[in-house]
């Protein structure tokens, strides 16, 4: 199974009061909150942990895409991508992703992307969510009636920009363009592998299965909460007659490893805390702009809680998915947002979770909340040494078909050696 | 109260419901934020006088046909397309919000389709020094005392019937809310500014005086682009759907000013 790394880079600052004295860390939370000389520092230690992890041998490492967003200070995601494709060498690079809807034209994804995937020789996977209400249809003005139709025609033109070799002209409901022909061009062929990070709808895990794409189920819930989900998206699969392939999918999990079980819950519940109280304090208000859900969903989630009223279990909806969470590390962990434990424990509790998912792609944030620079490093390398070779064969009897191809080692550019000393010299 | 007649008229292919009641000279009515799901008082109080004719805008309740909306010109066809389906073409008409909004581009691009305005906060202008508030930003709990001075009006009218579909209901309500983003997000700012010259109908714009989504301030900044003769009238304790919080005191301005 792949292991791979992903980052949200949060900003670690945000006051201990912030829930009480702040209406939410998204969408308007306040610019008075933010210390660009200490995000200076935030950031690149955050790139640092992201380098160290390639080094320890994670098969990718995962940046996303937020805006106006305090546990998320990434709102090109393409520019971490670009800046690790030049100190990374086997690692793919997950970005996951660009919300194809935000650009205008589009082909300006179809290019950065393109770009990645040049410069880092074919180690792109190409993410493509429609993107939340608070960074799509608030932080970013688009109308949450159209966003979706928006999304799939952006889609259908980048894909376009990638694969045909002339020129041609769009004529799409939402983008005319007269001369479509990007340089450069993806090393991957005919296009890098494309993942949809996506909610529970099922009109997405059709489209994943039509277009035979990655779907990721991104949640910041742990596996319990995902496990509705997942099922739900097998059980189409089988429908499609698709086969189980586990590699069809990816989940995301937060995860804490020491020494002991003990230690762990001691090591990581600030930060835990930290993620769950303050990252994920978001205001209801920006949870359900009109539209944005189509009435398919809508209706499958009256009908889920009409289903629940009577008895039986249902996933939360999602307006009410910031407002029900646990914020106790014990609760935390009892609910399974965050794995914790020894590396044996951990190791015993994510391969149950592969396995009862069938997720091939499994996401693990070894980074979250406001943790150390210190923690995370020994975090990933204790993942890295000690889990991860538990891991790693599982599912060795499936191909992934969607993983980068990237150029062979010996046509690939040498990356030079980077020299902090001469650029920081006589400072 | 008794109920109106409905009857169904076609916009790009889309079924609209028209409500008719009442004896008289022709009076349109073009809903506001939220729609009509049901009758109300305030058009009963217009249907004493006048044969009130209410076609429903595409997505509000009694209609869809939002979606294929892509564009401002798409929305203005559309409702013009409407207002002839429904028989309104060359009448007075009154709107909220909306739906005054609508009746504003009509009377701008078609002057001959439309004889009086009578206008309750008309959308389609944005000040920065008095933003509009986000009508789309809200927790669920604290919509109706936006939307009237008195909550329980809007309660009243979003209020599922008994013995009503419960899944389509409040999908109905949603998609009223979501059609008025298609056509007015993120700011309600659709550039009217630029028309109103173009208005030479006689125009009564109404306001409440607790309106919480659009600062009294609009009306004026209406009634100086307006081209043609127009008056504000303020109304005392109703919010920005004045027609929910004062149904009698608006059917009344309405009337006298369209008489």
């Amino acid at each position: 199974m792949k292991l791979m790394w992903f980052h949200l880079m949060p900003y670690t600052e945000l006051p201990e009061d912030f829930r009480e004295r702040h209406p939410s860390v998204w969408v308007d939370v306040h610019s008075s909150l933010f210390d660009p000389k200490r995000a200076h520092l935030m950031y690149n230690d955050f790139m640092d942990e992201m380098e160290f992890a390639a080094e320890c041998g994670f098969d990718a490492i995962c940046v996303n895409e937020h805006h106006s967003n305090g546990y998320g200070l990434m709102p090109s995601p393409n520019l971490i991508a670009t800046a690790l494709a030049r100190r990374t060498i086997g690692t793919s690079l997950c970005v996951m992703g660009n919300s194809l809807a935000l650009y205008n034209p589009p082909t300006r994804v179809a290019e950065e992307f393109a770009m990645i995937d040049v410069i880092s020789g074919g180690r792109l996977i190409a993410g493509f969510p429609v993107g939340t209400p608070m960074d799509t249809c608030y932080a970013y003005g688009q109308n949450p009636s159209m966003l979706r139709e928006r999304y799939r025609e952006a889609h259908d033109l980048v894909l376009r920009a990638w694969t045909e070799r002339d020129t041609f002209a769009f004529n799409g409901r939402f983008n005319q363009q007269r001369y479509v022909n990007i340089w450069p061009r993806p090393v991957q062929q005919p296009h890098p592998p494309i993942w949809i990070p996506g909610g529970g709808s099922v009109e997405t895990w059709q489209w994943c299965a039509e277009m035979d794409y990655v779907y990721s189920y991104l949640s910041y819930y742990g596996y319990k909460a995902g496990r509705a989900t997942i099922d739900g998206f097998w059980k189409e699969m089988a429908r499609l007659g698709k086969d189980r392939n586990p590699y069809r999918a990816g989940f995301l999990q937060f995860v804490g490893v020491a020494a002991t079980r003990e230690e762990a819950l001691k090591l990581y519940a600030e930060p835990a805390e930290y993620f769950y109280g303050r990252c994920l304090h978001v205001s209801a208000k920006y949870a359900t702009p009109p539209g944005y859900s189509s009435e398919a969903t809508q209706r499958a989630g009256i009908q889920s809680q009409v289903a629940q009223a009577a008895g039986a279990a249902a996933p939360p909806r999602y307006q009410d998915k910031f407002q029900l969470l646990a914020r106790e590390m014990a609760e935390i962990v009892e609910r399974g947002y965050v794995i914790i434990g020894s590396p044996d424990e951990v190791a015993e509790q994510l391969k149950e979770v592969a396995i009862n998912l069938n997720v091939g792609h499994l996401m693990l944030l070894l980074q979250f909340g406001n943790m150390t620079k210190d923690l995370t490093r020994y975090n990933t390398k204790l993942f890295a040494e000690k889990v991860m070779p538990q891991l790693k064969d599982l599912f060795s009897e499936w191909e992934d078909r969607w993983w980068p191809q990237p150029m062979e080692q010996k046509l690939r550019a040498a990356v030079p050696a980077f020299r902090p000393q001469a650029s920081a010299a006589d400072d | 109260m008794t109920e109106p007649t409905t009857e169904s008229v076609e916009v790009n292919g889309f079924a609209a419901r028209v409500w008719r009641k009442g004896r008289g000279a022709k009076l349109g009515f073009l809903a506001g934020f939220g729609g009509l799901p049901r009758w109300i008082p305030f058009l009963d109080a217009l249907a004493e006088h006048r044969e009130v004719i209410v076609p429903s805008l595409p997505g509000f309740p009694g209609a869809t046909g939002h979606a294929v909306l892509d564009s401002h010109l798409d929305w203005v066809l559309a409702v013009r397309q409407l207002l002839a389906e429904a028989g309104l073409a060359g009448a007075d008409i009154a709107g909220s919000s909306v739906g005054a909004s609508f009746a504003l581009e009509m009377a701008a691009i078609w002057p001959e389709t439309v004889r009086r305005l009578a206008l309750i906060a008309p959308w389609g202008l944005f000040d920065e020094r008095e933003p509009m508030t986000d009508p789309w930003a809200q927790r669920a709990k604290d919509v109706p005392a936006l939307l009237c001075a008195n909550p329980a009006k809007w309660e009243m009218l979003k209020q599922e019937p008994p013995g009503v579909n419960s899944i389509e209901w409040p999908i109905e309500q949603a998609r009223a809310s979501e059609a008025a983003a298609r056509a007015f997000w993120p700011l309600g700012n659709t550039r009217l500014q630029k028309r109103l010259p173009l208005v030479q109908a006689p125009t009564l714009l109404l306001w409440g005086t607790e309106d919480k989504i659009l600062p009294q301030s609009y009306a004026r900044r209406f009634a100086e682009g307006i081209k043609g003769e127009s008056e504000i009238r303020v109304i005392p304790g109703a919010g920005h759907l004045v027609e929910l919080d004062q149904p009698e005191a608006v059917a009344a301005a309405i009337l006298d000013w369209t008489r």
